[in-house]
């Protein structure tokens, strides 16, 4: 890989710099989201202004709270499982840390290449399940449990849709591989969104569910469960459950850019040229935002479904959506 | 379950130790099968569903609520106490702590029980100003309520402009009273001051803005498919058991029970002189009582911009003794405040003090039907109940 | 027209006003945020209180005879007074000299007032007087008693009384000047 920077590098240093590349690739998008959408946007549509003291426009409002976070009191409940309670943030974001494996970010800039790339983000990504099941059941209180297990049904539930949806983006492209996935949308002419709406729609959707995001934000629901699995946590703990949550939100939002919106390609031109490696991330970080701007959106205007109601949105609706729209895909392709 | 079928299948009858065994074997299946082991969950003192310190012990089997009980008193005040050792005036303000979000409105009632027993009455501009008010205080009550309703069901936008706009309504109370939260401008007679220049056109403004509220209430949450989801058909009270449990205010308006105090009571205010109409939803569940509370905001923003047009002029004082000592006697007024009927027991022995008051306040009565309510939903829907039936503490407490 | 779906009308309410706040002066402004939100940056920028806003009460001590009446209403006695009485010079030269009540201390506790607004009432010599300023937080709750000559500073503050809407039978009252 990094073939682009035509240096021959020693494994060890090539580990080394795609590990940072990798800090960079989740933290970034990471507190652009947070700044943009959370503190901005939102404030914006209930007509104030967020964060205004640090910085310009409150720029450097996250690494304020960062540090506030960091020298919080680290505080252990005294009946919780310790070592499951200290573990659970840390299999969360391993689980996001391993889904921005796979994401392409231009023609040679990938980190790992391989051919069931969508498979393989879509299993990692349910790793955080177990995390979180982890964190309502290790923190030893009643709200944490209750949202733990919520989070667990929920997430399983929507894990179901979210493949179903990309089946369809799979058909068309005849590839499980991302970066293939991506030249297939070039050299079809256009970006799957257009003949996947469906497929689209349904993964937005099931993004928000797998996110925790209202409306689907039952695991955490204030006003019910404190914040559900995450009541116990304070300091460190809890802003790496923070990270890992938009971190989350903004890996699938660019698995959703490179799904739907042709990935870091630019139409009209050329997608192998060596530039392209380049600008290839940027392209994808400005579609990334995009898709994120709509989760924030959906996020910020709608009230909460109930558990059961969303269940039965699951089971009958989006699968059954989804399950069709595959099959009408498949008939297409072989009809066309 | 018995546990014989298990004993004849073993045929251990006379074994004392098997047959132990056995019956543990049965309560063991018992539980694994037919009853999961309850929860009791503590909803408060300090919850974000509770908007302050009430706190509902609930039993839940899984997600469901088998019993709730709310447990009140953790902000008990002691007014009515209070009262024996304060003079009128200095009541006047006290009782502007019950219901603080609707504080105007508080004043009123122990004002014209006072004015019952001294047989004054306020002249005529006096009682439009201080419907004007209590309409005001009104709309800036349950403005706050239709806001937070929808941020117990997890849409945080709409507080936002709840406070938004219901600062410009706190703008003008203050504007006139001089206090934001707590006027203390009634006194017994009249009001304190009459209202400053520029006001009525300025208030008519707000009122127009209240009423672009609504209609952003109406688009941002009523119009939603799943605030419909989770409110309708959540927490029905029918008409029969709210008359029983003594509910009043919007809460027995949308379970289809046509009674207004400000239309049926015979109150001295002004509603009767106005053109209004008061709403009722046939429904009684969360999603009615929501809708009927936006219908009277609505309806309530009308009334002010007709009592501003109408306002009779005149002095806005009667005559009465500087010192004010209360003749013996006894009266009870009562009338509908923003979160239902609120109602003063004032009893006098004809000194400076009251020798007691008994105050009937909405949301007490509105909170004891909520562990009939409360039986078997889920948990969600405790929020959603809570919510709609939109409680005070200081109210239920004071 | 078909009705479109509860749930896209809300997000129209919602981008209608992003962008009321980010461009307050229609689309093709530039966008000021800081002009479209409602709220207020509050130490740098401040909002004028009502003139009848209760804030913080003034004395003028000219005024005030040390007659108590304003301590005893108060409905949780939160004003000290102390008085002497001392002889002042006759009014018209070979009069008697007039006794006049001296005021030794005056303190209102604001940690403990309410803002009720009964003492300015019952005042019958107007000496108390509302004044709409609000910033008077002080670190250590005792510094929160003002004394005479802080109470009498915040008379500056005090505004005119504000003419009345037509139809009102009252007058105007004065400030008197400091
Ligand atoms: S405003 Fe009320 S509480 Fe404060 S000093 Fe005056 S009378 Fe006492
Ligand atoms: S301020 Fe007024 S009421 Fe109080 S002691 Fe002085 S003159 Fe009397």
């Amino acid at each position: 890989m990094l073939t682009p920077l035509a240096i021959e590098l020693a494994y060890w240093q090539e580990t080394i710099i795609k590990g940072v590349i990798g800090l960079v690739a989740v933290l970034l998008p990471t507190g652009a989201l947070v700044y943009l959408f959370l503190f901005k946007m939102m404030s914006f549509m209930q007509s104030r202004l967020g964060p205004m003291e640090t910085g310009p426009y409150g720029q450097l409002q996250l690494l304020a709270e960062f540090g506030k976070f960091l020298q919080k009191e680290d505080i252990f409940p005294a009946k919780a499982d310790r070592f499951v309670f200290a573990a659970a943030p840390f299999v969360v974001l391993v689980s996001t840390f391993m889904l921005v494996l796979v994401l392409p970010g231009g023609p040679d800039a990938t980190f790992i290449d391989i051919n069931t790339g969508i498979y393989f983000a879509l299993a990692v990504s349910s790793v955080s399940v177990i995390g979180i099941l982890m964190a309502g059941w290790g923190s030893a209180s009643k709200y944490s449990l209750l949202g733990g297990l919520r989070a667990a049904g929920q997430l399983i539930a929507y894990e179901l849709p979210l493949v179903l949806s990309v089946v369809g983006v799979v058909i068309m492209a005849e590839s499980l591989n991302l970066s293939d996935i991506v030249h297939k949308q070039n050299e079809f002419g256009m970006w799957f969104i257009l003949p996947q709406f469906i497929g689209f729609f349904l993964f937005l959707v099931s993004v928000q569910a797998e996110l925790t995001q209202p409306p689907f934000d039952m695991p955490q629901a204030e006003s019910e469960l404190v914040t559900g699995f995450l009541t116990e946590y304070s300091g460190i703990r809890f802003l790496l459950f923070f990270i890992a949550e938009f971190a989350t939100a903004a890996i699938f939002s660019a698995i959703g850019a490179t799904l739907f919106l042709g990935g870091w390609t630019i139409p009209f031109v050329d997608a192998n040229a060596e530039f392209m490696n380049y600008i290839g991330p940027l392209v994808l970080a400005a579609k990334m935002i995009l898709i994120a701007f709509l989760i924030f959106w959906f996020r910020i205007t709608y009230p909460r479904f109930r558990e059961d109601q969303l269940q039965r949105l699951a089971w009958k609706f989006m699968i059954p959506l989804a399950l069709a729209n595959i099959v009408i895909t498949a008939i297409l392709k072989v009809a066309l | 379950m018995t546990t014989d079928h298990i004993t004849a299948e073993l045929d251990i009858n006379d074994n004392e130790q098997l047959r132990y065994i056995a019956a543990q074997a049965v309560d063991a299946r018992v539980n694994v099968e037919l009853e999961t082991e309850g929860m009791t969950l503590n909803i408060g003192p300090q919850h974000p569903a509770t908007h302050g310190t009430l706190r509902i012990v609930a039993k839940l089997d899984g997600e469901q609520v088998i019993k709730a009980e709310p447990i009140m008193g953790y902000m008990h005040r002691g007014y009515e106490k209070l009262t024996e050792v304060r003079t009128y005036p200095q009541v006047t303000t006290l009782v502007n702590r019950i219901d603080w979000v609707g504080s105007f409105a508080n004043e009123v009632p122990f004002i014209l029980a006072a004015e019952d027993l001294m047989e004054v009455e306020a002249p005529p501009r006096a009682q439009w100003i201080r419907t004007a008010l209590f309409e005001m205080g009104r709309i800036a009550n349950i403005m706050l309520f239709l806001g937070d309703m929808a941020v117990q069901l997890g849409g945080v936008t709409a507080v936002f402009y709840a406070f938004r706009d219901r600062e410009f309504v706190l703008n003008q109370i203050e504007s006139v009273t001089g206090g934001r939260f707590h006027p203390n401008f009634n006194r017994i007679g009249g009001i304190k001051d009459d209202l400053p220049a520029g006001w009525i056109a300025e208030t008519k403004s707000v009122m127009q803005k209240v009423r672009d509220f609504c209609d952003e209430m109406e688009d941002l949450v009523v119009g939603n498919e799943i605030f419909q989801l989770r409110c309708r058909g959540v927490g029905v009270i029918p008409a029969e058991v709210g008359k029983a449990y003594g509910l009043s205010g919007a809460n027995l308006r949308a379970s289809g029970v046509d009674w207004d105090l400000r239309r049926d009571g015979d109150s001295r205010l002004a509603w009767k002189d106005l053109d209004w109409k008061v709403w009722t939803h046939p429904d009684g569940d969360s999603f009615a009582r929501y809708w009927v509370r936006l219908q009277e905001t609505r309806e309530a923003t009308y009334m002010v911009e007709q009592i501003l047009d109408g306002l009779p002029t005149g002095p806005i004082m009667a005559k009465v003794p500087r010192i004010i000592k209360v003749p013996a006697g006894e009266s009870y007024v009562q009338t509908e405040n923003p979160l239902g009927v609120m109602g003063y027991y004032v009893i006098s022995k004809g000194e400076l003090t009251p020798f007691r008051v008994k105050i009937r306040t909405a949301s007490f009565s509105n909170m004891s039907i909520a562990p009939w309510l409360l039986e078997g939903v889920y948990v969600p829907d405790i929020a959603t109940i809570l919510a709609s039936l939109y409680f005070i503490l200081g109210d239920i407490d004071r | 027209m078909p009705k479109m779906p509860g749930m896209l009308v809300g997000l129209r309410v919602t981008a209608k006003t992003f962008f009321k706040t980010v461009f307050p002066g229609g689309p093709f402004s530039p966008p000021a945020p800081s002009k479209g939100a409602h709220t207020v940056q509050y130490p740098h920028v401040k909002e004028a209180p009502p003139t009848r806003a209760r804030g913080v009460i003034a004395l003028h001590d000219d005024n005030c005879t040390a007659c108590m009446l304003c301590a005893r209403e108060c409905p949780d006695w939160c004003i000290y007074i102390e008085g002497h009485k001392e002889l002042a010079p006759p009014r018209r030269a070979g009069g008697k000299p007039r006794q006049k009540n001296k005021l030794d201390r005056f303190d209102i506790d604001f940690a403990l007032c309410m803002f009720c607004g009964i003492c300015v009432d019952v005042c019958p010599f107007d000496a108390l007087f509302w004044s709409p300023e609000f910033e008077f937080s002080e670190m250590r709750i005792a510094d929160l008693l003002h004394d005479k000559s802080r109470l009498g500073d915040w008379m500056e503050t005090v505004p005119e009384f504000p003419a009345y809407e037509s139809g009102a039978d009252q007058k105007v009252r004065k400030v008197p000047a400091t």
